[in-house]
């Protein structure tokens, strides 16, 4: 399952910055608060994260070490 | 629509004036509107016009010769851009780029230099948002000359890396920036030239340590 940008309910004020910088359109505001409507678009580029003025929206990253150096 | 003077009021460089004051300064301020992608500003060209950001987010970078890119800032509603060249008399410093649709309210460099010799208040309010500007820029230029935020920021990564088996750490670049102490905009330039030097790959919500050794140099562990 894709994972999808983090948002805190209570911290988002539904200003929509993230909305209008978010360029796949997989943000709408629903009921004064952000929400991740269409993941499958998300490309994770956390111009939404960068944009918020309170900090609402996360996209966080899994640090993974690419185990193939042994097996070659 | 016109320019709001429920706006200028909520804008720094207009904080403390009055409602007729507001009304009279309105007069000199023009509203443009841009797209995602436009550019506002362009870096070198002369700087006539101070820009304040009634809605949307605006990005303020640097290109380097060789095309990276360097965002200093991210300008939100409520706050202006290029008012430093505008005062000083000289061309932009940066580029702006409208980061989605934006609303603009904008002043002539000409206009301005009426509103502050009629009103003082404007000119102590500017003192005071230039003075924020030079606090923030010293605080890049301290990234930028003292710490080496890449290595440090690839120290932070081989602390966090997970095996691929159980619990798995997810770090935000905010969180990131927080643990190293830089700013984030350093963060993700310098997660960029990472992946430029082949130590780390970014694939959508994973940072992938593609050379475990190489990072371990870029950090400074032997």
């Amino acid at each position: 399952m894709m994972e999808k940008p983090v948002i805190d309910r209570d911290k988002c004020q539904g200003c929509g910055l993230c909305v209008s910088v978010c360029a796949c359109g997989a943000l709408v505001i629903i009921d004064n608060i952000v929400t991740v409507v269409d993941v499958e678009e998300c490309q994770w580029c956390t111009l939404c994260e960068l944009v918020c003025p309170n900090g609402a929206i996360s996209c966080p990253f899994e640090i993974v070490i690419e185990n193939n150096q042994d097996s070659a | 629509m016109v320019v709001q003077v429920e706006f200028l009021k909520s804008v720094p460089h207009f904080s403390g004036l009055s409602e007729s004051e507001l009304a009279a300064i309105r007069k000199y301020v023009f509203e443009k509107k841009a797209e995602r992608g436009e550019l506002l500003l362009f870096e070198g060209e002369p700087a006539e016009v101070l820009y304040f950001v009634a809605a949307g987010a605006v990005k303020i970078f640097k290109t380097s010769a060789d095309g990276k890119e360097q965002i200093f800032h991210i300008v939100r509603p409520g706050e202006s851009f290029n008012d430093v060249p505008v005062f000083s008399g000289g061309t932009s410093l940066v580029s702006a780029e409208a980061m989605g649709a934006v609303v603009l309210n904008a002043i002539k460099k000409s206009d301005m230099a009426v509103v502050l010799q009629e009103y003082s208040q404007v000119a102590r309010n500017v003192i005071r948002v230039l003075s924020q500007r030079v606090q923030e820029l010293v605080m890049l230029v301290e990234d930028f000359s003292f710490r080496r935020v890449t290595s440090r920021v690839a120290k932070m990564l081989l602390e966090y890396a997970g095996d691929g088996v159980g619990e798995r750490p997810r770090l935000t670049q905010q969180e990131m920036a927080a643990m190293i102490g830089t700013a984030r905009e350093m963060v993700g330039r310098s997660l960029k030239s990472l992946e430029d030097g082949g130590t780390i790959r970014l694939e959508r919500n994973r940072i992938i340590i593609a050379d475990q050794k190489a990072l371990r140099e870029v950090a400074g562990i032997t």
